[in-house]
């Protein structure tokens, strides 16, 4: 099975990511498709580490997958302090930042 | 047979993923995104990557999933408002995606990749088995793991000074003695204090 199919899957699975951050409202679908991206990006450092024949994009991988670990404890950590304090859960209202 | 074992999977990754973006219920996506996991961990293992593939399904698909559940559980599915602050986001959003993936597989499919060999080279039996990699994170990313840890380690340290329970309408509704004097103290360094939304106990 030759590497780029890999490679394009891996895109079309980062662009139907990003795809869902734009649509969707929810923080937590919203963490979700930030999964989805992360993991698009995993099978890129995958693929290319099968493709130069080194395991240190494997590592890499790794290294991402401990990254998406943090990166859920603390969005969830949010979500459960947001949900705490009765606000919406819902990134459109939240926006008193923006000003 | 890899390129059937490679079209199902993928097809179950694209399937998942499209699952997670188009489905109401946020618990229907958290299982969506774990039938994406599972695909996913099937090619890596036809990418001779047999320890992330099962780092993937027993971390991943496992302990972060079920973290998942229990935040959808616990906040509930809840429906997203009809409403759109830019007009037109739900016809733009797709047109981007769609122009992100153009852009990506040019990018790709255009650079020098395809020049690296198709099948990438022969790799012997023990590549990217747990060994393998056990010896390239303890030798040579050793400080690359450690900070990693040390990553885990703050993060859960940053969710559970985000998500303690210390409202200030929290403690006045238990009304504990000892709770009293050092709740004031507490308040005060809430980084998430909402002074307006304080006022009723949370459930």
């Amino acid at each position: 099975m030759s590497i780029e199919w890999y490679v394009v899957l891996s895109a079309l699975l980062f662009a139907t990511g990003a795809m869902g951050i734009l649509i969707r409202r929810s923080p937590v679908v919203i963490l979700l498709c930030l999964e989805l991206m992360l993991n698009a990006g995993n099978l890129a450092l995958v693929a290319f580490s099968r493709m130069v024949g080194n395991q240190q994009g494997q590592v890499f991988a790794l290294v991402v997958m401990v990254i998406a670990a943090c990166e859920v404890v603390v969005g969830l950590g949010l979500i459960v302090a947001i949900f705490r304090r009765r606000l919406p859960l819902d990134i459109d209202e939240l926006r008193e930042l923006r000003g | 047979m890899e390129a059937v074992l490679f079209f199902i999977a993928a097809i179950g990754a694209l399937g998942g993923a499209i699952g997670v973006i188009a489905l109401r219920n946020p618990f229907y996506g958290v299982l969506a995104l774990i039938a994406h996991l599972f695909s996913l961990a099937v090619l890596f293992l036809l990418l001779t990557a047999a320890f992330v593939a099962a780092a993937q399904v027993v971390v991943y698909a496992g302990a972060v999933m079920v973290l998942y559940v229990f935040v959808v559980a616990y906040v509930g599915g809840g429906t997203e408002s009809a409403w759109e602050p830019i007009p037109g986001q739900r016809f733009l959003a797709p047109l981007l995606g769609i122009a992100l993936f153009v852009e990506l597989a040019v990018a790709v499919l255009s650079s020098s990749l395809l020049a690296l060999g198709h099948d990438g080279p022969h790799v012997n039996p023990g590549f990217g088995d747990p060994a393998a990699i056990g010896y390239l994170l303890l030798e040579k990313f050793l400080i690359p793991f450690e900070a990693s840890s040390m990553l885990l380690m703050l993060a859960a340290v940053g969710a559970i000074v985000l998500a303690a329970r210390r409202d200030p309408g929290e403690g006045a509704a238990r009304g504990s003695s000892e709770h009293s004097s050092e709740a004031p103290a507490e308040r005060s360094e809430d980084p998430l204090a909402a002074p307006a939304h304080a006022g009723g106990a949370p459930s």
